[in-house]
């Protein structure tokens, strides 16, 4: 009887701490976890007590890559229980300052975290030395995601500028005039990008995914829409609890998420994809046709190429909402807390996040839930894992550790955002 | 001629609310009140990225962070970027997935590190959430804003504002 062990202590290039831990006898897998090992954060719980208008900058905290994601679904569940909707130029401004997120997420984890995995560099160091225009390509993509922050957040790590309700300052037409031209070049590096990953090696590797995703009538769904899935899931964000379960796993510091139906489910670009496609822009869709992808991809190595398209679409989209910005004339609505339980859903770049909270009628959180895109993905990823090493158990001992760190990799983890969460074993006996 | 380089850069790193993390942002703010009008002072979190974007214009940077090596905590670490390469305990502390340490390789391998670059690691004792340094990371911070301002008097480049 042979039998093996992949084991992975510290997972590279994943933001957070997290660690793989693979049992292998007699040629099969029996055992996969994925382990969440940084601390609980205990955000839920030093959320109550704090008042409603706290939630957004609290929860930004979770999260230095995604803060907008949280203020977002945080400020967006409040004004859902408050029955207050934001509308016009200061959903566009929320919208925007979202597709800034989106790109400075998704460059920094294609060019520097996912891409040194297709092109066997051990990271975006080594990389650099062979591919210098690519890497920097990837920085100023980056840099321009992080201005949009830094001017309609006031920063680019932890922004202060959101509010429940809208905004505390909103920019003039003039100030972001200068971000046509930048965005310009952004788009055409994004289309660069989306061609160069195109022509990466992938693994043969489709999966039969549960995809859930936003989705929203008039746009490719960012900041709001209904919950919707390729397998009939279609509710409302109220309902999230009846659908979605969240499981204590004993080896991990992530709650597990499942659909109470039919188990693991995908959050994410491919999710937000393969539901959403037909609202991308025309020039998004023609890229990603033209890349290879049909409307729906289920092969998460592509996760990558996807990225590039939601870059190409965040760069194409913000030239379109800066073309039609006027400025508002207020920075806000008014809010007037009532008691009342608040649910609110955003599209973190990793993919969706729920917060839920009960308030009293002074605006006092009572209780909060915040489900991050990285627990709702975990089961999903341990899933895939258990799929692809049957088909590649003959790779080498160091090969298939870091095939196996890759097929994790697909998912972007934010190991910070889903504690309450890499390191990777591999055990043969 | 090309375009004037902006001078000296300081840069303190680190989080004020993990303890001895934030012995950079310390020692950063005692050397503006202290270093020549030309030399600009930053406080930044460690984030690669917008430290390559902070130092591209600089001639010499001078970059002040807590490391965790093992040694004594207070223990100060000087590191000339140009003629080592950043030890790996020195890329530890970052909460980012590119810290400070990776930011300077990468530069390094972009071509694009400032023609001088001194790094100073401060051993801290302890990184746990709150806020203080702990005894031994504060008696090392004026040692720290000496050290500096000994480089800022020995700098040629310097000596003219």
């Amino acid at each position: 009887m042979k039998s093996r062990t992949i084991k992975v202590d510290y997972l590279a290039r994943v933001e957070g701490e997290g660690a793989l831990h693979v049992k292998i006898s007699n040629n099969t897998v029996t055992d996969v976890k994925f382990k969440i090992w940084e601390p609980p954060r205990l955000f839920e719980a030093f959320l109550r007590g704090r008042n409603y208008s706290e939630a957004p900058d609290i929860t930004a905290r979770i999260c230095g890559i995604c803060p907008i994601a949280y203020q977002m679904a945080a400020a967006q569940a409040m004004e859902d229980a408050f029955g207050v909707t934001v509308d016009g130029q200061l959903r566009a401004l929320r919208r925007l300052i979202f597709c800034g997120e989106w790109i400075e997420s998704h460059a920094l984890h294609v060019y520097l975290l996912h891409a040194p995995d297709f092109l066997g560099y051990e990271d975006a160091i080594q990389m650099a030395k062979d591919h210098p225009d690519i890497v920097q390509q990837g920085l100023q993509l980056k840099k321009i995601g992080n201005e949009l922050m830094i001017l309609l957040g006031g920063r680019e790590i932890h922004p202060i500028n959101l509010r429940v309700g809208g905004f505390y300052r909103v920019p003039t037409k003039q100030e972001l005039a200068p971000f046509i031209d930048k965005l310009k070049w952004a788009r055409d590096a994004a289309l660069e990008t989306v061609r160069w990953t195109a022509t990466l090696p992938f693994p043969d590797f489709e999966q039969d995914y549960e995809f859930v995703a936003l989705r929203h009538p008039d746009e490719y769904a960012i900041t709001e829409g209904r919950l919707v899935s390729n397998k009939g899931l279609d509710i409302a964000v109220r309902e999230y609890d009846d659908h979605f379960a969240e499981e204590h796993v004993p080896y991990t510091n992530a709650l597990h998420s499942v659909l109470k139906e039919r188990g693991a489910y995908l959050v994410g670009p491919l999710a937000r994809y393969s539901v959403n496609f037909d609202k991308l822009s025309p020039l998004a869709r023609e890229a990603a046709g033209d890349a290879g992808l049909g409307p729906v991809c289920r092969n998460p190595f592509k996760s990558i190429v996807v990225r590039s398209v939601e870059t190409l679409y965040a760069c194409d989209e913000s030239l379109r909402l800066i073309d039609e910005y006027e400025m508002p004339e207020k920075p806000a609505v008014e809010v007037d807390p009532r008691a009342a339980t608040a649910c609110g859903c955003s599209e973190a770049p990793r993919g969706t996040l729920y917060h839920r909270y009960r308030v009293d009628d002074q605006g006092v959180i009572l209780d909060a839930k915040i489900v991050a895109p990285t627990s709702q993905n975990q089961k999903r990823i341990e899933s895939d894992l258990w799929q692809f090493i049957p088909k590649h158990m003959d790779l080498p001992p160091d090969q298939l550790t870091w095939r196996c760190e890759q097929a994790i990799r697909n998912y972007d983890p934010c190991i910070s955002c889903a504690t309450h969460f890499l390191k990777l074993h591999i055990e043969r006996d | 001629m090309p375009p004037a380089k902006s001078g000296t850069l300081i840069i303190g790193l680190g989080n004020q609310y993990r303890r001895d993390d934030a012995v950079g942002l310390t020692v950063a703010r005692y050397l503006k009140e202290q270093v020549p009008k030309h030399v600009r002072v930053l406080e930044a979190s460690s984030e690669g990225a917008s430290l390559m974007e902070s130092w591209k214009d600089a001639d010499a940077v001078i970059l002040i962070d807590a490391v965790h090596s093992g040694a004594e905590p207070g223990t100060l670490h000087r590191l000339d970027a140009h003629t080592q390469p950043m030890p790996s305990e020195f890329s530890h502390c970052s909460t980012h997935a590119f810290s400070a340490a990776e930011a300077i390789e990468l530069a390094r391998a972009l071509g694009q590190l400032p023609p001088r670059l001194v790094v100073y690691g401060v051993e801290g004792k302890t990184f746990e959430s709150g806020l203080g340094l702990s005894l031994e990371v504060e008696k090392a911070v004026q040692k720290v804003v000496e050290r500096v301002l000994g480089d800022l008097r020995c700098d040629p480049d310097d000596t003219e504002s």
